[in-house]
């Protein structure tokens, strides 16, 4: 585990992402000690520049605290994209499983239907598909992890290609384990690395896409989110400007950071790959 | 078999494997209009204000609504083939007709998006490659990293705030001043005035994707062997970059171009809603407002096709650029 630490440190650029993410989560963790009133409430004044009345980032023509929304706004983001990646990530694994492990026809199903999915443009497709289920904090995890599998799926049906005739499968088969515990007791611990990491780079791709659809109006409209302040404040672009640059900040900032993390456990756990980049 | 036989068999092929994605996709998009709430009829009652059962049982009778799913089915991807994709009940207006209305515009803006995008993303990456190392590498890298995170939303809007409203130097929103009445070069100088903002919006994404694929591929072309060979014959180095590895270096950039067609779609919705530009993403997001779901689903469908008929051509273009390719 420290040669693990030890070659995460020496990349600067993770160690500065994984220092922004803190922040964000600990933003996020916090976000009901600093500010506990509902962030859709009227905080005071509307339209305050930053740093007037009160208002660290300003307030909005509803007079909401754009500072209180952000803070929120970390949870939503940082929720939805951890959730829908794991949702994503399960699918992913068990479709690649299946397809690498068996073969055939199972291999040209799954992979026929996997390619489908990939040709659909898929922030169309999370558009359609979130408006046909209504709104909720739910059918935006659905949309993410529907449209982001296919990656996975691929990803891990290589590896299982790649693993499923080494001399250690074989020996499982030898002294008869059963399929379902080869393929996740024997091979899946053998492509965690390149999981980890695709799974890293997925919550940001996540955090955008939900970004994306709050701000078309798609959100939850009962959760506070940094696409829907961006989406509510664009009206006022020419009188209060406050309203829309934070919040566009913080996302900047925080799929930054997972960017950077996620390309530092690139390098970390694949270390015969490094010298590439 | 002659290479020609060949290529035409292999361009048989990949129309043959197009096929079923295609059928699989309105498949999945009737799949789609089946799991919404309510169907047609619904919408129609309600922009009446009142309807009898009865009343709504006849018209879906008449609309085919009361068959069973496979009848259903059989008949949507008849009237799909005959490039019937239904009605738009809010616009009064076959959805076919309302796509074709908007597509100039979207292809317009995607055009122009790609150009800008695949051109200085390959400058770019040029230029970190050759640099390696060097403070402009540092800086094209950062560049890339910082617009690979940004929502494209936001960077409209910031460009908005910066451009339009300080500056002035560009229109806000809208594709042309339709009130100017403007005729001939006028019309397409105002139109090239408008399309800056949602260009320069849309391309950053892609931009930064291009730069670090350039910039990957120039460095692993640089450490192939025929590299070697072209310094061993004494070539100055300029020439090795320009003439060499440049030219190698390309064809990935190019495949990437044709795969990223179905995100640049998606982020010409986002786009197209910021700069009020005309096109089928504004179409779209306006069918989302008036929850138009036929409207929708057929954007939908258009765009799902148009990916998978580029994916295909870009296959055909490559596998003549790049003889190694399989073709038999």
């Amino acid at each position: 585990m420290t040669g693990f630490w030890g070659r995460f440190a020496r990349n600067r650029q993770a160690v500065l992402g994984l220092g922004i993410l803190a922040v964000v989560g600990l933003i996020a963790a916090t976000a009901h000690l600093f500010f506990p009133e509902d962030p859709f409430s009227l905080a005071g004044r509307s339209m305050s520049p930053p740093g007037a009345n009160g208002f660290l980032l300003g307030s909005d023509s509803l007079g909401r605290d754009v500072a209180a929304g952000i803070a929120h706004g970390a949870k939503t983001s940082l929720l939805i994209g951890l959730v829908a990646t794991i949702v994503a990530v399960c699918i992913g694994v068990i479709m690649g499983a299946l397809a690498g492990y068996y073969g055939g026809w199972i291999d040209d199903v799954l992979m026929r239907t996997t390619e489908m999915f990939q040709t659909i443009p898929s922030f169309i497709f999370a558009i359609l598909l979130v408006a046909i289920m209504k709104p909720s904090i739910e059918s935006i995890i659905i949309a993410i992890a529907v449209v982001s599998w296919p990656a996975v799926a691929r990803l891990v049906r290589g590896e299982f290609l790649s693993l499923r005739n080494r001399e250690f499968v074989q020996a499982c088969h030898t002294v008869g384990m059963s399929d379902v515990r080869i393929m996740l007791g024997e091979i899946l611990p053998n492509c965690l690395s390149p999981i980890i990491v695709i799974g890293s780079l997925m919550v940001a791709t996540a955090i955008l896409i939900e970004s994306g659809l709050a701000f078309l109006g798609l959100g939850d409209p009962n959760i506070m989110s940094w696409g829907f302040q961006i989406g509510a404040g664009r009206t006022l672009l020419r009188s209060a400007w406050w309203v829309c640059t934070f919040p566009g900040i913080a996302i900047l900032l925080t799929v930054l950071a997972i960017n950077l993390v996620g390309e530092g456990l690139n390098d970390a756990l694949n270390p015969r790959l490094r010298e590439r980049s | 078999m002659t290479t020609a036989g060949k290529r035409a068999r292999y361009v048989l092929k990949r129309l043959a494997q197009a096929i079923p994605i295609v059928l699989a996709i309105v498949i999945l998009n009737f799949l789609l209009l089946q799991l919404a709430e309510g169907d047609a009829v619904d919408v129609l009652a309600g922009e009446a204000g009142s309807a009898t059962p009865e009343y709504m049982a006849e018209l879906r009778a008449k609309f085919g609504l009361d068959q069973p799913i496979h009848v259903q089915l059989a008949r949507y991807l008849w009237n799909v083939v005959q490039l019937d994709l239904g009605y738009s009940f809010r616009h009064e207006m076959p959805v076919s007709e309302l796509i074709v209305d908007r597509v100039f515009a979207t292809g317009l803006l995607m055009v122009a998006t790609i150009l800008l995008a695949v051109g200085f993303g390959i400058l770019l990456g040029l230029l970190a490659a050759v640099g390696l190392n060097t403070w402009r590498d540092t800086a094209i890298s950062i560049f890339a990293l910082i617009t690979y995170a940004t929502p494209l939303f936001w960077v409209g809007l910031m460009l908005i705030v910066v451009f339009s409203l300080n500056l002035g130097w560009f229109p806000t929103s809208g594709m042309e001043n339709v009130a100017m009445f403007y005729e001939g070069w006028d019309r397409v100088f105002n139109i090239a005035h408008h399309l800056v903002l949602p260009t320069i919006t849309l391309s950053l994404f892609y931009l930064a994707l291009y730069t670090r694929l350039m910039r990957a591929s120039m460095l692993e072309q640089a450490g192939q062997d025929y590299v070697t060979t072209a310094r061993a014959k004494g070539l100055t180095e300029r020439r090795i970059v320009f003439v060499h590895v440049l030219r190698n270096a390309l064809l990935p950039v190019v495949t990437m171009a044709g795969v990223q067609v179905g995100a640049l779609i998606g982020g010409s919705v986002i786009v197209e809603s910021v700069f009020a530009w005309p096109g089928l993403g504004m179409l779209a997001f306006e069918a989302l407002f008036a929850r138009d779901l036929n409207l929708l689903l057929g954007i939908f469908l258009l765009s799902a096709v148009l990916v998978v008929a580029v994916n295909l051509v870009v296959d055909i273009i490559y596998s003549m650029l790049d003889p190694r390719i399989e073709v038999g």
